[in-house]
């Protein structure tokens, strides 16, 4: 079967972000980029279904500037057969990339398209719940565990008070959790290998897809810092502290 | 100007998380309808009707909607809410999944995990794991929005006498079915309501120590969460998760035990009132952003603190 795995360019989770003194937006300027972590468990799915014989091909997608070559590199180095770059700006709402991804969806026919469950940079949460919608497919989102079972896939997903199973038809959509599975690292004869393997550039235009959003973004802040705590002594003065000073216990 | 709240329900009654959505929607301003949307849920729309502020309650009865299978939620909710002007659902498990296929359904975008309402059109909403707090304006003709329950004070549950109304609607997709569920038992409060928390992290070193903090918590009445690399390591599930990723808390008391503090914890608990860090290293970063800091040995420390609370 044929897996598509979509990935995102997003600043790297280690960074500590700052918002721009104008309130326009955070500033990404020299800042280090790298696959979204949900995005990096999202092809480690897609290659482990490879080397288990069920998927045949995997094709990796990426919505974004012409730099995000670089996070689809990263996925061919780990294992994904070829990919795709739809070359748009790097700041699209998540239903117009879940139309983007559909345009690509409909060109490529996979069996399984697996997401991760949201991009760390917007927190949205959204894409593939909204790529499942707009083709009509079953979705399984916070999957912890993927199993293909004949023209069905069982996937458990992490809800609020513990693991719920459910059996989709295929074609389906995948959004991972952290826990589905621990991604590996790119071997350098593997890096050296991904960059003959096959990358098609395409525009918005050219999949017929309006980018227009109903959402605007007015300002953005740095959040209300908190005031300087103290240090106690002791667990005694803590809880002194604790009873009359912030009278929380 | 009308809003239509889906409600959230567990075990026959109404989950706490709703009650928060219901105030994000007097914020909006209004009439605020609710759905109660399951198989056998006459009793949640008993007890949706006396949530306070709440107009109508609608609800959608039938083995299709069963287990909030988005693929059968979903159409249902699309279809009635084309009608509202906004469509509210708390930010749980459930309503992050069958959302956002609403939204798409009815082609606009959604706003996610409101914390403030500025106007009926305009909303805050942190990004980049709390680092920053967007201003987000919305031009859908309905506008579709997830609401983070710590942000807005809960209305009261009984006070209200709501018309109760059968929805006739039922989609079953056939595209998916429910198989089983485990789910984590627990006799403490519910880590997203809870006014009390105690966390711990990798410096619990176990899971049999975390005893100690379960300890602790059943004397003052916390719930207990776990960082991620407590989660990771295996020592408890990981519905106990407290950050980015799992849960989100803003209880009166957070106390974070052998937690250094990385931003993905901290986008989780930082709106707590008041913070109370116990590390042995003094220059954990969790420090940064507690009221109270204990540097000691956590096993001394919670053990006595457990004694004198």
């Amino acid at each position: 079967m044929k897996v598509l795995v979509a990935v995102k360019r997003v600043v790297d989770y280690n960074v500590k972000v700052r918002v721009k003194a104008d309130n326009s937006g955070v500033d990404l300027a020299n800042v280090k980029m790298s696959m979204n972590p949900f995005c990096e468990i999202a092809v480690e799915e897609a290659v482990r279904l490879k080397e288990k014989g069920v998927a045949t091909e995997i094709v990796v997608v990426s919505v974004g500037p012409s730099t995000a070559q670089e996070q689809l590199r990263t996925a061919l180095a780990l294992g994904a057969d070829r990919a795709i770059l739809v070359e748009a700006a790097d700041d699209l709402s998540s239903l117009a990339v879940a139309k983007l991804l559909k345009a690509v969806v409909d060109k490529e026919q996979p069996q399984l398209v697996i997401l991760g469950k949201q991009a760390i940079d917007s927190d949205n949460n959204q894409t593939g719940q909204m790529l499942a919608a707009l083709s009509g497919y079953a979705q399984g989102t916070f999957a912890s565990k993927v199993e293909i079972a004949g023209d069905k896939v069982n996937v458990t997903r992490e809800v609020d008070g513990g693991l719920q199973t459910v059996s989709l038809a295929l074609p389906a959509i995948v959004t991972t959790d952290l826990r589905l599975n621990e991604p590996r690292y790119a071997s350098l004869p593997n890096i050296m290998k991904a960059k003959k393997k096959p990358l098609e550039t395409v525009t918005p235009e050219a999949l017929g897809v309006s980018t227009a959003s109903t959402n605007k973004t007015l300002k953005v802040e740095a959040p209300a810092a908190r005031s300087a705590g103290i240090k106690v002594k002791s667990v005694a003065e803590l809880v002194e502290k604790l009873k009359n000073e912030a009278k929380v216990i | 100007m009308t809003i239509l709240v889906i409600a959230e329900h567990e075990n026959g009654a109404v989950a706490p998380a709703t009650l928060n959505t219901v105030a994000a929607a007097a914020k909006i301003g209004g009439d605020i309808h609710v759905l109660v949307a399951g198989a056998g849920v006459g009793a949640v729309a008993e007890a949706a009707a006396k949530i306070a502020g709440v107009a109508k309650v609608l609800v959608a009865d039938n083995a299709a909607y069963a287990h909030q299978l988005p693929e059968n939620v979903a159409p249902l909710v699309a279809g009635l809410g084309a009608a509202y002007s906004h469509i509210l659902a708390p930010a749980t498990s459930n309503g992050k999944n069958i959302l956002p296929r609403v939204a798409a359904q009815l082609d606009v975008d959604q706003i996610s995990e409101i914390i403030a309402v500025e106007s009926a059109d305009t909303f805050k909403r942190p990004i980049y794991a709390g680092n920053a707090i967007a201003t987000v304006q919305s031009s859908a003709a309905v506008k579709v929005i997830t609401v983070r329950a710590t942000g807005f004070d809960a209305v009261a549950a009984e006070g209200g006498s709501a018309a109760v109304e059968q929805v006739a609607a039922a989609h079953d997709a056939g595209k998916s079915s429910f198989v089983g569920e485990e789910l984590a038992k627990s006799d403490r409060p519910e880590l997203t309501a809870a006014k009390i928390v105690v966390s711990g992290g990798r410096g619990m070193q176990n899971g049999d120590n975390f005893k100690h903090l379960y300890a602790l918590a059943d004397k003052l009445g916390a719930a207990v969460g776990a960082s991620r690399a407590a989660v990771d390591a295996g020592f408890v599930p990981n519905d106990m998760q407290v950050g980015q990723t799992g849960k989100i808390v803003a209880p009166q008391l957070y106390i974070a035990v052998g937690i250094s503090g990385a931003i993905q914890h901290l986008a989780g608990m930082k709106d707590s009132k008041v913070i109370v860090a116990i590390n042995k290293d003094e220059e954990a970063p969790i420090f940064q952003v507690a009221d109270y800091g204990l540097v000691a040995d956590l096993f001394e420390a919670i053990p006595e603190l457990e004694k004198l609370v």
